[in-house]
């Protein structure tokens, strides 16, 4: 292959557009790295760096402004033997640059070429995030109010692994990019230029003023930067894979055999009011448990503060012999009162409560007035943990042959922990008999 | 017989797996997060790949990128991604990009409740994306749904090439249930039809069609863009080819409307009353129905399943014969303006409740009750 242009479609860049040079510099590291088109992806996005990938026969994915490092990254997580290269300005940069940080940090083998020539060319000038603070550009004077960013700094201190700058003129340039792509691991090519359709009829920017601006201190230095060794580590796709690959149990779903008849079940609505730190959550699975055991159908909503280590935690479950339609509560069969937080966030329902209600409420949990069956069980008796109430309710409401058997809920248990987790729980239960 | 017991959202997960979804990419959101963290679990002993992205735009973004090379994508948000993710499902609307996009609804506006539900985004859904193409919406009503749902979203998501949404909601992603997966049957995997000639022009279909698809990455160069575009995947400016393409995009899903339109009904004889609802919502709909059959008061039902396209010779045909129809909503009234545009003229009268609580089938019966 001599060159991988698409001789149909020509470059349209102004007249003296730096892009044009980046355009055959590209073709010709391609050539030069013996690449297969069929191989290589370009990625784009939006304004005149994004029509680089309409030039060359390749793959090809031009997408949203800023956002081609993102579509990138999915094509080489998905196919990581293809040579991914993004084409992005100054515009794109400064939409995109939570995508330019998370490409840096991720060190995925992508290589970004950064078109910066300092304006929004396509849509008059307007200026961008690499604007110099003093520059003549299409939005007034905005630009003087803000400082220009640096990518190639940001870049290093946001862990890339090759980081160069160089100008658009470059003789050099093919040999750079090449030198980005062969890296293994992400790299960012920025590449100064002069918009001869807006930012130059302006301002004082020639070739010669740009190979200044790469390495001040020492003119003869045309490219700046390349490998950053203090950032060098494994490549992205090859770690994440490595990781992945550790990873070889599937979850299997969970499924719980119909183990037990119970005697014309009925409709039950359970409450678990009790607080973070109490396993309410567990202890309203294990009730599931044993309903499914039964053959019923089985609904639990837990509701707790995102704060995860504090404030309540309520368990709602329905168990049924029917389908179960609408998954709220609407008269409660067993309320268990473990903790003032949980009853806080349910004290509504007392009232409504009915005589038929079995409410287990612990000694030191004060609950509103209500018509329902009340007993009471002073846990610290027992010498039960707080931790261990809702599961010790359990054995109450198994011991009293309410929603479930000891056999049920020893079944349940035995479903829903280790071994070694299952004989603690039974130790618990015990005491409760 | 043995029970399967989990919630919507993990029923979304391996619904996923089982349709051969192999790529994931997300960000954390309550409540739809857990669909992430299973997916980490299932998809590396698969040797899939699941990724966290930077954001909802990242990830919508290695999806996209994914997808274009043959994979089949996941992805699962609540209503603040989907704002977030809107710029990218435009993209892979108007390019033909498979996706499936899980939205576990939450309380909005804007950030609202993480963790409250209610069916806020079903019109943000149909209509976040520019230029107004139209898309596919399913709506679950329980963990089984979620399951069977989200295999059929990945047949449409290949079939017709362009995202599909599951509009699931917090009610059922972190509710946990217990259902017999034997207990029906599952649809047949369909895959994205591979183009075979020796002349691939990526955008070149049949008028009501997505066209073939060649992979990212394969022996055939591939052109993706998100640019109004020809067949050829060049940008265009011909005005014919232009208005053929927009077209397609809305004729190769509503060609197959009838096809895709999912829905459970009861239609009882000799009731006047007709009560149209998706979602959560249709399981009190469902229990307020049976109590007021007990009660000498028997009403009919129809529960959407397919939301997008709407699904007008099903709401047509089963509103026919009756006085009164009623469409019930947990939000303040989105899919009703649908209901009334395909039901023009008739009586359809609407109960809404978004305040971050199922509606109790007693509130309505109470709606049905008081004409």
């Amino acid at each position: 292959m001599n060159s991988f242009l698409n001789k149909n479609r020509p470059p349209v860049f102004c007249p003296g557009c730096t892009h044009e040079r980046i355009t055959k510099g590209l073709d010709k590291t391609l050539v030069d790295m013996g690449l297969d088109a069929d191989k290589i992806v370009i990625v784009s996005d939006i304004g005149c760096s994004g029509l680089f990938d309409t030039f060359f026969n390749v793959h090809a994915l031009h997408g949203v402004h800023g956002r081609a490092l993102t579509y990138a990254a999915g094509v080489k997580l998905a196919d990581p033997s293809l040579t991914v290269i993004v084409t992005m300005g100054d515009g794109g940069l400064g939409i995109g640059g939570a995508h330019v940080l998370a490409a840096c940090r991720k060190n995925l083998d992508l290589t970004l070429i950064i078109l910066n020539n300092f304006n929004f060319g396509m849509t008059g000038g307007q200026y961008s995030a690499t604007t110099p603070s003093d520059a003549i550009v299409g939005s007034e004077f905005l630009n003087q109010a803000e400082m220009p960013l640096d990518i190639c700094r940001i870049a290093k201190s946001a862990g890339a692994t090759y980081v160069s700058k160089c100008s658009g003129h470059d003789p050099q340039l093919a040999d750079e990019l090449a030198r980005a792509i062969r890296h293994k691991g992400f790299s960012i090519v920025e590449t100064l230029g002069m918009c001869t359709g807006r930012y130059t009829k302006r301002n004082n920017l020639t070739p010669k003023v740009i190979e200044g601006m790469i390495h001040p201190e020492d003119p003869d230095t045309t490219i700046e930067g390349g490998l950053v060794e203090e950032n060098q580590r494994p490549e992205y796709g090859e770690l994440y894979r490595k990781l992945a690959k550790e990873k070889t149990r599937f979850p299997e779903a969970l499924t719980i055999e119909k183990s037990f008849d119970i005697p014309s079940p009925k409709r039950q609505e359970v409450v678990i009011l009790g607080s973070a730190g109490m396993r309410i959550v567990t202890a309203g699975d294990i009730v599931c448990y044993a309903g499914i055991s039964a053959g019923l159908n089985v609904s639990i909503k837990n509701d707790y503060n995102i704060t995860v280590l504090r404030g309540q935690s309520v368990s709602e479950i329905l168990l049924s012999p029917e389908p179960i339609g609408y998954t709220g509560i609407e008269s409660p069969t067993v309320v268990m009162a473990l903790s003032e937080e949980g009853v806080q966030r349910r004290q509504k329902i007392f009232k409504t409560l009915s005589p038929d209600t079995f409410v287990l409420k612990e000694k030191s949990v004060a609950i509103p007035e209500t018509g329902a069956q009340v007993f009471e069980v002073d846990f610290k008796e027992f010498s039960i943990r707080k931790q261990d109430w809702a599961l010790a309710s359990l054995g109450v409401l198994a011991k009293k042959q309410i929603l479930f058997s000891k056999e049920m809920l020893d079944f349940a248990l035995k479903s829903r922990f280790s071994e070694k987790v299952y004989t603690l729980a039974m130790e618990t239960i015990e005491k409760m008999y | 017989m043995a029970l399967s017991f989990m919630e919507g959202n993990e029923a979304v997960a391996r619904g996923a797996m089982a349709a051969g979804c192999n790529f994931f990419a997300g960000y954390p959101i309550t409540p739809a997060t857990t669909i992430f963290n299973n997916m980490l679990q299932m998809l590396p002993p698969t040797g899939g790949i699941c990724i966290q992205g930077e954001d909802e735009i990242a990830s919508m973004g290695y999806c996209i990128g994914a997808a274009m090379t043959g994979k089949k994508v996941l992805t699962a948000t609540s209503g603040p991604g989907i704002s977030l993710y809107s710029e990218q499902i435009s993209f892979a609307i108007g390019s033909e990009i498979p996706l499936v996009i899980a939205d576990v609804q939450r309380l909005g506006p804007s950030t609202g409740s993480a963790t409250r539900g209610a069916d806020s985004d079903i019109q943000f859904l149909r209509w976040g994306s520019t230029s107004g193409v139209p898309v596919i919406v399913l709506s679950p009503k329980d963990a089984l749904d979620c399951y069977v749902l989200t295999i059929q979203a990945f047949n449409y998501a290949e079939e017709f090439r362009c995202p599909v949404f599951i509009a699931s909601n917090k009610e059922i992603g972190m509710t946990k249930e217990s259902f017999d997966l034997s207990s029906v049957t599952l649809p047949a995997l369909v895959e994205r039809t591979l183009y075979t000639g020796d002349n691939f022009i990526p955008f070149a279909a049949d008028p009501d069609k997505a066209p073939p698809f060649l992979p990212i990455g394969g022996k055939t160069l591939v052109r993706q863009t998100s640019s109004t575009h020809g067949p050829d995947g060049f940008i265009t400016i011909d005005p014919n080819v232009i208005a053929a393409n927009q077209q397609r995009l809305r004729t190769k899903l509503h060609a197959a409307r009838e096809r895709i339109s999912l829905y459970e009904q009861t239609l009882v004889p000799d009731t006047d009353t007709l009560v149209i609802s998706y979602g959560i919502t249709s399981r009190a709909v469902e229990d307020a129905a049976k109590a007021l059959a007990q009660k000498g008061h028997p009403v009919s039902t129809l529960s959407l399943k397919t939301l997008y396209p709407v699904p007008e010779k099903v709401i047509l045909e089963a509103a026919a014969n009756f006085k009164r129809v009623v469409v019930i909503e947990m939000n303040l009234g989105q899919y009703i303006n649908e209901v009334r545009r395909v039901l023009c003229g008739k009586q359809v009268d609407f109960y809404g409740q978004m305040d971050g609580v199922l509606i109790p089938p007693a509130k309505i019966m109470e709606v049905l009750e008081n004409e």
